[in-house]
C-alpha cells in the first residue's frame, strides 16, 4: 500500500438499541482505503454498507473501534468539509433552479458570489449539465436530477465522495450512462469515491475494490481488489476477468447469506 | 375556469332550496297579513292555523304563495329580497353612511386584517420557536390547542371589557379576538411545514455542517411555504368570524356584528340577512385573494409547473 491512506476502520462496532433489543449493524469492521480508490460496497439489505458510509461521513456514531477519514475523527471530518455525499434520491431543493441546487453548498460554506457562479458552471459541465442551470428540478429527468445532485456534492471541491446507492432508483439504461459518466469524472478529478450499491455489475464495473458485505450482524466477508484497468468502456463487462470479478462477489454474497 | 360549472350547480341547489323554502317558513305571517287585507284564508283564524304546519297551511291556501316573497319582515326572506336590501346598502348610499354595508364591512374588515396580522405573527414566532426549542415543543402546543376549545362567545366580552377598563377600546380589541382565532391555524400549519423537510434533507444539511440558522432559512422556511398559504387561508377566515363575534355581545355600533344584532332585535330579517351575506362575500373574497397569492408565490418560486 503505497497511496496514503484516506478512511481507516479498525474493530468497528455500532450497535442499535431498538424496542426489539439492540441490533447490530456493524460488527468487527477492518478496511483501509487509499486516496484515489474507487470502493463500492454491496451486500443485501441490513448488510450495514449504508450505516458504514454514514459512519465515514459522520452522520451516525460507531459504539465501538476506530474511524479515522483524513487522520480526523468522521465529525472532524464533516465539519472540515471533507466530503460530498450524494443520497439515495436526488434530493433537490424545488424552489431553487439547478443552478442555485449546485450553489446551496457554497452558500453555507461562504464562498465569494464570482467564486459561486464559477465553481457551479464547472461542475455542471462536469456531469453534462451545462445550459441547464436555469431549469427547475421538475423540468429535468430523474437521471439529469441526480446528476446534478453529484454536481452539488463536487461543487466545493471535497477529495472524498460518498455516494449511497446514488443510481437505485433509475432504470437500466439510464443507469449504465450514468456509471459510463462516473467512471470518467472519477478518472479527471482523481478523487476517492465510496459507492453502495446492491448490483454486482455496477460494482464491479465501477471499482478498484469491492467490499461484499453480509447481514446479521453486519460485517465484511470478503475484499476484493479489481484487476480490470482503470479505462473501462461498457463492453469489457463481456470479458472474462468481469466474469470471474461477479462470480467471486457472488459467492461472497452467497457465503454471507443466511436463510431465515 | 373549470370550478365554475360545478360552483355554480351548488349555487343553484341552494337558491332552489331556499325558494322553495321560503313559503313554508312565511306561510303563516302571510296567512295573518292577507287576513287582515281582507282576503280569504282557510282555516279562519290565527288560533287553529298554529295547529297546521307551514307546509299544510300552504297546500290549504294555494293562491296565498306568491305573497310569501313579499313579506315586510318575513321569517325567511326570499333571495330576491336579500339581494335588494343589499344592492340598496352596499350600491345606492354613500359609503360614510351609517346605512351603508360598505362602511360596516370596512369596520369589521379593518379589525379582521390588523387581527389577521397579529395572529399570523405571533402563529409563525410560536412555531419557529417550537420547531427549534425543545420546552416549546413540549409545553406551547397543548396550550394552543386549549385556547380553542374555550368558546369565543365567553371569551370576546370579557376581552372586551377588560381592555375596555384599561382604556382601549375600539379596533384593538376587536384585532385580539381575531388573533385568537386566527394565530392557531399558523402554528399548526407552520409547525408541519418547518418539520416537512425529511430526515435525509436534514442530513445533507450536516454533510455540510450547516448552522441550524442557515438550515432554516435555505431549507425549512421555503419548504413551508405551501402549509403556510394553507393556514393563511383558514386563519384569515376565522379572523373574520372573530371580528363579527366581537362586535355582538358589547353593543358595537358599527360592523357586520352590528347589523346582524340590529336587525335581530328591530324585527328586521333582511338587514341581518344582508349583512350575513356581505361577511361571506368578503370571507370568500379574502380566501380568493390568498389563493391568487398563493398561486403566484408558489409560481415564482418554481414550485408548481408553469
Amino acid at each position: 500500500m503505497s497511496a496514503e491512506t484516506v478512511i481507516s476502520a479498525q474493530g468497528l462496532n455500532l450497535t442499535f438499541q431498538t424496542n426489539d433489543g439492540p441490533v447490530h449493524a456493524l460488527k468487527d469492521v477492518n478496511l483501509d482505503i487509499q486516496k484515489g480508490d474507487f470502493v463500492s460496497f454491496i451486500g443485501p439489505s441490513g448488510c450495514g454498507k449504508t450505516t458504514f458510509l454514514r459512519c465515514i461521513a459522520g452522520l451516525e456514531t460507531p459504539t465501538g473501534g476506530t474511524l479515522t477519514v483524513n487522520g480526523m475523527t468522521p465529525d472532524q471530518a464533516r465539519r472540515a468539509r471533507a466530503y460530498g455525499y450524494v443520497f439515495q434520491a436526488a434530493g433537490l431543493y424545488p424552489w431553487r433552479t439547478i443552478g442555485g441546487n449546485v450553489k446551496l453548498p457554497l452558500e453555507i460554506m461562504g464562498f465569494s458570489k464570482a467564486e459561486q457562479a464559477e465553481r457551479v458552471a464547472r461542475v455542471l459541465a462536469l456531469v453534462d449539465l451545462a445550459g441547464f442551470e436555469k431549469k427547475f428540478p421538475w423540468q429535468l429527468s430523474g437521471g439529469m436530477q441526480q446528476r446534478a445532485s453529484i454536481a452539488r456534492a463536487l461543487a466545493f471541491d471535497a477529495d472524498l465522495l460518498l455516494m449511497d446507492e446514488p443510481f437505485g432508483a433509475l432504470d437500466e439504461i439510464v443507469r449504465d450512462h450514468l456509471n459510463e459518466q462516473l467512471l470518467q469524472l472519477w478518472a479527471r478529478t482523481e478523487k476517492t469515491i465510496g459507492f453502495v450499491t446492491h448490483s454486482i455489475p455496477e460494482a464491479v464495473y465501477l471499482s478498484t475494490k469491492i467490499v461484499v458485505m453480509s447481514p446479521r450482524p453486519g460485517r465484511i466477508t470478503d475484499v476484493i481488489d479489481s484487476p480490470l484497468p482503470k479505462e473501462r468502456p461498457l463492453d469489457i463487462r463481456e470479458s472474462k476477468e468481469f466474469i470471474d470479478i461477479a462470480h467471486r462477489v457472488r459467492e461472497g454474497l452467497r457465503a454471507g447469506h443466511v436463510d431465515d | 375556469m373549470k370550478s365554475l360549472v360545478p360552483i355554480l350547480t351548488i349555487v343553484g341547489a341552494i337558491l332552489l332550496i331556499w325558494v322553495l323554502a321560503v313559503v313554508p317558513m312565511n306561510m303563516h305571517l302571510t296567512a295573518d297579513q292577507a287576513q287582515r287585507d281582507g282576503l280569504v284564508v282557510t282555516p279562519a283564524t290565527p288560533a287553529e292555523r298554529q295547529a297546521y304546519s307551514g307546509l299544510g297551511l300552504s297546500f290549504a291556501n294555494l293562491e296565498l304563495i306568491p305573497l310569501t316573497y313579499g313579506l315586510d319582515r318575513p321569517r325567511l326572506p326570499s333571495p330576491h329580497q336579500v339581494a335588494g336590501e343589499m344592492w340598496d346598502t352596499i350600491a345606492l348610499r354613500n359609503v360614510t353612511s351609517r346605512q351603508s354595508l360598505v362602511y360596516h364591512g370596512w369596520v369589521t374588515l379593518s379589525a379582521t386584517l390588523l387581527g389577521f396580522a397579529i395572529g399570523t405573527t405571533l402563529g409563525i414566532l410560536l412555531a419557529v420557536g417550537i420547531v427549534h426549542n425543545r420546552a416549546m415543543d413540549m409545553s406551547v402546543m397543548p396550550w394552543a390547542i386549549a385556547s380553542q376549545t374555550i368558546p369565543i362567545l365567553a371569551l370576546a366580552p370579557m376581552i372586551i371589557v377588560m381592555m375596555g377598563s384599561i382604556g382601549i377600546q375600539g379596533l384593538l380589541p376587536k384585532a385580539v379576538i381575531s388573533a385568537y382565532l386566527s394565530f392557531f391555524p399558523v402554528v399548526v400549519g407552520m409547525v408541519k411545514g418547518l418539520r416537512s423537510p425529511d430526515a435525509m434533507q436534514m442530513d445533507l444539511l450536516r454533510t455540510y455542517y450547516a448552522s441550524s440558522a442557515q438550515a432554516f432559512w435555505k431549507l425549512r422556511l421555503p419548504a413551508s411555504v405551501p402549509y403556510l398559504f394553507a393556514s393563511f387561508k383558514i386563519g384569515i377566515s376565522a379572523a373574520l368570524v372573530g371580528a363579527i363575534v366581537a362586535e355582538l355581545p358589547t353593543g358595537a355600533r358599527a360592523g357586520f356584528g352590528a347589523r346582524m344584532l340590529v336587525g335581530d332585535q328591530y324585527g328586521q330579517p333582511l338587514v341581518t340577512w344582508a349583512a350575513l351575506f356581505a361577511a361571506a362575500i368578503t370571507a370568500a373574497a379574502l380566501v380568493g385573494i390568498f389563493t391568487a397569492m398563493e398561486r403566484l408565490t408558489l409560481r415564482r418560486m418554481g414550485m408548481v409547473q408553469a
